[in-house]
């Protein structure tokens, strides 16, 4: 009984491997695995690249896999160093350090990679990629911020549908004129969203201290610096859209997306990985503005998913990695993921055509982004909080704005001081 | 093999026979229980952070958290929820249920609607309550307050008024549960008990202390326990009624939330089952606490 059992066990397991194996050696002589999350479009981009990868490369065979957000890092954790998963794997850029440390990836050959023509063709941004003088990862795509706003509404306000507001005051002024509230003093419509929760944090950490003379970190990084007159002035510039000027309300409709999509909102600032929903709104007739300046100073935000080879990957695999990595850094390959997934072109040369650089949609945020700023965040929840609490601490607990700075930037430097004593 | 099963006695062939029949749920329980919850012990003692290896750090994670503000907040809050909403909802259903239970007319519906509630998706609900709290012209709360002449309130965006604002969907869920089980305790209990008592003269207030209540005893027991591990481990309307930050400023933040937050979002997976250790301490504490106290006499 027992033997038969057995036997049977080691049926169930053999067929599928060899099943597995014959596939493999019958259509390639390599094969690769990719990782991402997830999502919808990037993963109908990467069945697209993959298939014009392999027509290119017929001795190279590609495995996608994609895995729910939630379990992304995880399962990718526990993979690697068990000699699985993937040999090209994508990840946020915040993550770089995380993955060094637990020596998951492997520097990116600077033969196939050369690091001037990386930096002279990519966004400043993505030096940050660069670990001790070598790249380890390259993005696809980045993203950055803008100002949307609501053409009917502007129309009905009596403003100029196509002429956005191109400085902080303007902005100011443009959501006074949008707001609207009833007979008791009830908001109904806001001026402009006030959502710390959404990208309202990124916005007042990268842009309005900057555009107030301040810089939000020291050069090293290391160091929290926008506990200072202009984080101060930014902040209760923030706040004072709410309190003073009156344009908005923390939480109207729960939050800024809901607000401005049911066209109840006159502007909100969110991230081109926006574009998507409010062009499935029907009857949303928005357009698409760069940050406003203020004191002259123009400012932005930009984050990026960045592809990089595990230490998995070596010999044959190794070769194949930085083959597809190489293919899906190509200058095709970005304008295809733009236009499937609506994020920006990494390289300078692509973002810049003029075709881009002057799209309704997409150029607002590529003319931002030569001008942006990725945060080097170590903990981007618990940094993220640290800002959301900051303002909540102002505003619910009439603690003065000076005082809630300094408490967040000693917060923060905790952050900070504990991830770069490690 | 088969002579060997022949010649055990039948006693042994019971025991045969359960022990297979048990051998799956046991090997589940085991693996999928028993095991993980032998690891997170383990890994409480390491500073595991997902990728990388496990190292052992002896007890600075449970130092780390004695001094840890944020972790005696969350204490703070979990106990709110716990000493808010056991009360609150176990006074509530048993009074529906009581009077429930004299009600003819429309008995079944009324039950069933209570316990609609119950049925309900949270995150669902949640959402629904959290329009609700909007500031007028929105929220139907504040729209209902200054109908009636009261200043309207923050509730979500208040860091007093929050806490309670999140409990009472839960509480609301809850109670169809309660409710159900609290008919049922007063259906069992025999007429001939109130017959008597009617007998003796004895008035509506003494019934219900000296017969109703003391015979629902085990009721109550069942009750008091699993609502209580149910505010403790509260999570799923807080996240959802406050887009999974606990907020505002951590004024609603429950321990679950703060364990989901240190394992998922910070990747501290050894301080993480640092506190799921100390959740599992207070559960068993306050469980076996309550276990004694309700059912001795």
């Amino acid at each position: 009984m027992t033997t038969k059992i057995g036997k049977l066990a080691f049926w169930l397991v053999a067929i599928p491997a060899m099943a597995l194996s014959w596939t493999g050696s019958a259509r390639a002589q390599v094969e690769i695995e990719y990782w991402q999350y997830t999502f919808a479009q990037r993963v109908q981009a990467i069945d697209e690249l993959i298939k014009r990868f392999e027509a290119a490369n017929p001795g190279i065979k590609v495995k996608h896999t994609h895995i729910p957000y939630d379990d992304f890092r995880v399962k990718i954790a526990a993979a690697i160093p068990a000699g699985q998963g993937p040999d090209v794997v994508q990840l946020f850029y915040g993550w770089l350090q995380d993955y060094l440390k637990a020596g998951l990836l492997q520097p990116l050959p600077a033969s196939e990679f050369s690091v001037v023509e990386i930096e002279r063709e990519y966004f400043p941004i993505v030096q940050q990629m660069k670990v001790d003088g070598k790249y380890y990862a390259l993005p696809t795509a980045v993203r950055s911020l803008a100002l949307f706003w609501n053409k009917a509404l502007f129309k009905e306000a009596g403003l100029n549908p196509d002429r956005p507001p191109a400085t902080l005051d303007e902005l100011v002024d443009y959501a006074k004129k949008l707001t609207k509230r009833n007979a008791n003093g009830d908001l109904v419509q806001a001026g402009l969203t006030i959502d710390m929760g959404g990208q309202d944090h990124h916005w007042l950490r990268e842009v309005l201290i900057r555009q107030f003379g301040g810089a939000p970190y020291s050069a090293d990084k290391k160091t929290v610096t926008y506990n200072s007159s202009a984080g101060v002035n930014a902040t209760q510039w923030y706040i004072d859209l709410a309190a003073k000027q009156k344009v908005g309300q923390i939480g109207f409709l729960t939050d800024g997306v809901t607000a401005f999509r049911s066209g109840k909102a006159g502007m909100t600032i969110d991230g081109s990985f926006r574009l998507g929903a409010l062009d499935s709104q029907k009857g949303l007739d928005y357009g698409v503005a760069e940050l406003p300046a203020h004191n002259g100073i123009k400012s932005n935000f930009a984050s990026y998913w960045v592809n990089g080879i595990t230490t998995k990957a070596t010999g044959s695999k190794r070769d194949a990695a930085v083959k597809f990595l190489q293919f899906i850094t190509t200058p095709e390959a970005m304008e295809l993921w733009m236009n499937t997934v609506g994020e920006l072109p990494a390289r300078k040369s692509v973002a810049e055509k003029d075709a881009n650089k002057n799209h309704a949609k997409y150029g607002p945020f590529i003319r931002g982004l030569t001008y942006s700023y990725a945060t080097d965040f170590v903990n981007e929840s618990a940094q993220r909080k640290v800002l959301i609490d900051m303002v909540d601490t102002v505003v619910l607990k009439t603690v003065p704005t000076k005082d809630a700075v300094a408490q967040a930037a000693a917060e923060e430097q905790k952050l900070l001081d504990a991830f770069y004593k490690k | 093999m088969i002579r060997r099963l022949q010649d055990l006695t039948i006693g042994q062939k019971r025991a045969i026979w359960a022990w297979g029949f048990l051998a799956l749920p046991v090997a589940f329980y085991v693996s999928i229980r028993f095991y993980p919850t032998v690891e997170a012990f383990r890994a409480s003692f390491t500073n595991w952070n997902i990728v990388g290896r496990m190292e052992f750090i002896g007890l600075a994670n449970y130092a780390r958290l004695v001094q840890d503000p944020s972790f005696w907040k969350v204490i703070g809050n979990t106990f709110a929820y716990l000493g808010l909403g056991v009360p609150i909802s176990m006074l509530l259903s048993f009074v529906i249920a009581f009077f429930l239970d004299r009600v003819r007319v429309g008995h079944g519906l009324l039950r069933a609607l209570y316990f609609i509630p119950h049925l309900t998706t949270a995150v669902a609900m949640a959402w629904v309550w959290r329009w609700f709290y909007q500031p007028p012209p929105v929220g139907a709360f504040n729209v209902w307050l200054t109908g009636l002449g009261f200043g309207q309130m923050p509730f979500l965006r208040s860091t007093t008024q929050a806490l309670p604002a999140v409990l009472a969907p839960a509480i609301w869920a809850g109670i169809g549960f309660q409710i159900v089980i609290f008919l049922a305790g007063l259906k069992a209990i025999p007429r001939t008990y109130y017959e008597a008592a009617a007998i003796d003269g004895a008035g509506a207030w003494r019934v219900l202390f000296e017969v109703t209540l003391p015979l629902l005893r085990p009721t109550i027991v069942f009750l008091v326990v699993t609502s209580s591990i149910a505010y403790l481990r509260i999570f799923d309307y807080v996240y959802a009624m406050t887009n999974g930050q606990g907020g505002p400023i951590d004024a609603t933040k429950p321990l679950v939330l703060k364990i989901f937050e240190t394992a998922f979002t910070h990747f501290e997976m050894g301080y993480a089952a640092t506190q799921t250790v100390i959740l599992f301490a207070i559960l068993l504490a306050i469980s076996l606490v309550q276990l004694k106290l309700l059912r001795s006499r």
